[in-house]
């Protein structure tokens, strides 16, 4: 790379990396590590926290019924991943080897939703599902039911929203990724005697596997912290983490334990994208 | 579709996948479509519903347009876009320039820190500012969503300005410099022109993603700073009506203005 | 491992951001295009901004529950700004202010949450010298047990909690039984609020809503677990009208409002206020300390006390008014509803909420208990 490494070039990293060590530091490290010591406090009736170290924070999480919310998000969270990948992979092929000069319509198409607000996007499925909404009248037109059913506020509506909201997010680096590819590689193959079944598995879909590995990611992590979604379809009755952090910080008055299952669902989040890139990634993607 | 990679192999059952693979990928298509069409549809309603069809009308735009909590919120938005792009797209540029082109001690800590700050749920980052903000006793308020929408655009920045920076010839920028040029000038002369798409790319993600944001701004936001955003969610919680559907319509048809827009005089300047 | 870890974290989101990048680019225009817009705006929306130089009240209140008048006539009558920011419960309220929610003016917590806000030290005493229409306020709505001497805060708006439900379908019904009923599985909703949903559970067992015998909390717990798989959800009640009026549920608990909103447009809804007991609430008008335009507060506070602002606002809430001066104005369809103004034997059974001290900590556990289970 030829780094320059003379004393005027200190002076000019130490001014590159000052504002950046400044921002991130007070405003991103620290709190973080606040969140850490008030999990380890006491909360006061009325709100307010006493310091000191008190695990029953942490341990209140293992309490059967925590722990449920924590696995049901987890779930949903690694449902709605794999549901994008299923609709999304298919797509992103789709634009990137048969879209040819339609390909940079194509992929706007996906972006508009994606550029659009999600309050909006899960508010459209709102509208849709509700007891007269058009899911139901498309239902009813079809005789597959004849009373309106009850769509909306269920987990099945939170997925749903789930996957609309994030499916942009899935395909747009699966795309990345498959457009990059050197299709002369899949020639070879077939060349070679590979049924297409067999060329895809083979070849195409692991070269694709950065960009598996970038939607998953970009899936995942958002969806398991969500609160907004569940909160709009969900009915308050499909709770996830972040539904319950927000009611420790925001109406219970309970920082401490919201703390504490803050710091829990970061260390969970990190935790399984560290295992998921180790795992999935690092053989696929050292053989490409 | 002719495609001509395909060709040569895609016979009767390869005919038949790419048939399937065509009639799924409408099927997506319209699953991302169809809750828009029904959204901007009935921001058409003549009554309050918003499920059933009355009758033709445009009163909720002119509602929208009465609204003065919306037009404020969307000035809100802008302010604290606009802001918050600025600052975080310097920030991150340099961020960048640093960890490309200097090796340091502490710089994979860095690179950690930068990554995690994109990793990290909102969530967390929402509540852990409402925490540290409350102990030092900065008053919520536009200044602490600005502050907030910086710390996590900053890493975005970063990353798309990075990958645009480790893909560029380093040699005219040397002989800038082996002509005499000091590191400021070189900069402004020839780095900066040479990376500007990255920046500006960098700088276009953190002004949607800042102008989005609903969950760490949810926590941050004090008196009369509410966002968009908090307006929408609080129009869809408390007190739904086809003024909803207006403001998403106008939402929708300014983004695809802005997106069909924009890249035509892109496409336009790659060709030339 | 660690090396790699942070390698394919970098590959990843180098094609992520391929894909944001081209996004970004195609979308260049954008930021030419801000400033034209922003100008724009603050040109034709002068007083929207937080600058210039007159002076300004922020209103912390909660959602839709001001009339359409009443801010611009408060802006034009005093040559002020008004900006509101909106809260959906009592809890969040207390919240955001002890999170240094500094800068309000003037908040509207309801009875219960006056007194915890006076004991937490986060509202002022009033100066009442300076509200010469509280003599306007009903004999009824003064000297309230959550403010006994009327320290803290001044009547905004009164109301019930009951139940908001389709008389067509279910027939007439008078206690909180149905909202158990197997029946209507799918087709209740509740208020997703602590003491209001509590109090349901409490109030069906015939007890008091500021219990805090843990057995009678105990079963309330188990009432309300037995419900849940009844429910479409819990939400506000601004949510759960609609739901009502568009046939999604039967039953809905509501505040009295909503309630009324819904019966004057559809015939075949009613509004019941249900044996043994049911909730009789009063949100207030209270300053927080250290609000910046204290003055201003008075003077909106005072404001909404005169006849014909307390009146618009009633007309619009279409809750019912503490402002005695402002009843004659009142819209007849509303004050013709048999439980708008309800006689004096059913106002007896209404219970108020107070403050339960240390045994709030067990209601929200309970609350959140059952909300996740």
């Amino acid at each position: 790379m030829g780094e320059n490494k003379g004393r005027g070039w200190s002076l000019g990293l130490a001014g590159l990396l000052t504002p950046v060590t400044f921002w991130l530091g007070i405003f991103f490290v620290i709190p973080l590590l606040f969140i850490l010591a008030y999990s380890f406090g006491t909360s006061g009736v009325y709100g307010g926290i006493t310091l000191g170290f008190n695990p029953s924070n942490y341990l209140k999480v293992f309490d059967p019924l925590y722990l449920k919310i924590v696995g049901r998000t987890l779930l949903i969270a690694t449902l709605n991943t794999l549901l994008c990948l299923a609709l999304g992979y298919p797509l992103a092929y789709f634009i990137a080897f048969k879209g040819r000069r339609h390909r940079n319509a194509l992929i706007l198409m996906v972006m508009i939703p994606f550029w659009t607000s999600l309050l909006v996007r899960a508010y459209a499925w709102v509208v849709i599902l509700g007891g007269n909404g058009i899911a139901n009248k498309i239902l009813q037109f079809l005789h597959l039911t004849d009373k309106p059913l009850n769509l909306i506020f269920t987990p099945q509506a939170v997925t749903m929203g789930l996957v609309y909201s994030y499916l942009p997010f899935m395909i747009l680096p699966l795309y990345a990724a498959l457009e990059r590819f050197d299709t002369r590689l899949k020639e070879a193959a077939q060349d070679l005697g590979a049924s297409r079944w067999h060329t895809f598995w083979r070849v195409t879909f692991p070269l694709s596997m950065p960009g598996v590995i970038a939607g998953s990611i970009l899936v995942f992590i958002p969806s398991a912290g969500e609160f907004v979604i569940p909160d709009l379809l969900g009915g308050s009755r499909t709770v996830m983490v972040g539904n319950l952090i927000q009611q420790q910080f925001l109406n219970a008055r309970d920082w401490a334990f919201g703390s504490a299952l803050s710091i829990i669902l970061a260390v969970l989040l990190i935790g399984a994208i560290m295992y998921y890139v180790r795992r999935v990634g690092t053989d696929q993607l050292e053989g490409g | 579709m002719g495609d001509s990679k395909g060709g040569p192999l895609s016979r009767g059952l390869g005919n038949l996948s790419d048939r399937a693979l065509l009639l799924f990928t409408g099927f997506v298509y319209l699953f991302l479509y169809a809750p828009i069409f029904v959204l901007v549809f009935f921001s058409f309603n003549s009554s309050r519903s918003t499920q059933t069809w009355t009758g033709f009308s445009f009163k909720w735009y002119g509602a929208l347009l009465q609204d003065q909590s919306v037009l404020k919120a969307f000035y809100t938005s802008l302010i604290v876009g606009v802001s918050s792009t600025v600052i975080a797209t310097a920030i991150g540029t340099f961020t960048a320039l640093a960890l490309v082109r200097y090796n340091f001690r502490g710089k994979g800590f860095t690179d950690s820190i930068v990554y995690a700050a994109t990793v990290m749920p909102e969530i967390v980052v929402g509540v852990s500012l409402l925490v540290f903000f409350v102990a030092a006793s900065i008053p919520l308020g536009i200044t602490t969503i600005i502050i907030a929408h910086v710390a996590f655009n900053i890493s975005f920045v970063t990353i798309v300005v990075r990958a645009r920076l480790s893909g560029m010839d380093r040699s005219i920028e040397e002989a800038a410099q082996d002509l005499g040029a000091n590191p400021v000038n070189t900069f402004l002369r020839v780095t900066l022109p040479l990376i500007l798409p990255g920046v500006m790319a960098g700088a276009l993600l953190a002004f949607t993603l800042s102008f989005d944001d609903f969950v760490i701004t949810f926590f941050v936001a004090g008196v009369g700073s509410s966002t968009l955003p908090l307006k929408i969610y609080s129009m869809i919680k408390f007190g739904v009506s086809p003024v909803i559907n207006a403001l998403s319509t106008v939402i929708l048809v300014t983004t695809v203005i802005f997106i069909f827009g924009g890249s035509r005089i892109f496409m336009k300047k790659e060709e030339g | 491992m660690v090396y790699r870890e942070k390698k394919l974290t970098r590959g990843r989101f180098l094609k992520v951001m391929g894909g944001g990048a081209l996004a970004g680019s195609t979308l260049s225009v954008l930021v030419a295009c801000q400033p034209n817009t922003s100008a724009q705006n603050s040109g034709g929306n002068g007083g929207g901004g937080s600058g210039g130089n007159s002076k300004q009240l922020n209103l912390y209140n909660w959602s839709d529950y001001v009339a359409k008048s009443t801010i611009p006539g408060f802006e034009k009558k005093y040559k002020v700004n008004v900006t509101q920011d909106f809260f959906g419960s009592n809890e969040e309220l207390l919240a955001k202010l002890q999170a240094g929610g500094i800068g309000y003016d003037v908040i509207v917590p309801s009875d219960y949450m006056v007194a915890i806000m006076a004991k937490s030290d986060v509202i002022q005493k009033l100066d009442m010298s300076k509200i010469p229409n509280f003599k306007n306020v009903g004999q009824e709505f003064k000297k309230p047990p959550y403010d006994p001497k009327n320290e803290y805060s001044v009547p905004y708006q009164w109301g019930t909690t009951g139940i908001l439900y389709n008389k067509k379908k279910v027939g007439k019904i008078e206690t909180w039984d149905p909202l158990w009923d197997p029946k209507y599985r799918g087709k209740i909703a509740m208020i997703d609020d602590v003491r209001e949903t509590l109090g349901a559970a409490l109030y069906r067992r015939g007890y008091s809503v500021n219990t805090t015998d843990p057995k009678k909390l105990k079963e309330a717990e188990d009432e309300l677990k037995k419900q849940k798989p009844l429910l479409r959800g819990y939400f506000a009640s601004t949510e759960v009208r609609p739901l009502v009026v568009n046939g999604d549920v039967l039953l809905g608990h509501v505040y009295s409002g909503d309630g009324f909103t819904a019966v004057i447009d559809n015939k075949d809804l009613d509004y019941v206020i249900p044996q043994p007991a049911a909730t009789r609430w009063t949100d207030n008008m209270a300053i927080p300390k250290g609000a910046p335009h204290a003055d201003l507060a008075y003077k909106f506070i005072n404001y909404l006390l005169g006849a014909k602002a307390g009146a618009a606002l009633s007309n619009y809430t279409y809750y019912g008014t503490p402002n005695e001066a402002a009843l004659p104005t009142i819209d007849k369809s509303l004050t013709s509803l048999p439980t708008y103004s309800p006689p004096k034997k059913v106002f007896d059974r209404l219970e108020v909420i107070q403050d339960v001290g240390k045994a709030t900590r067990k209601y929200e556990r309970i609350f959140t208990e059952v909300k996740s289970s």
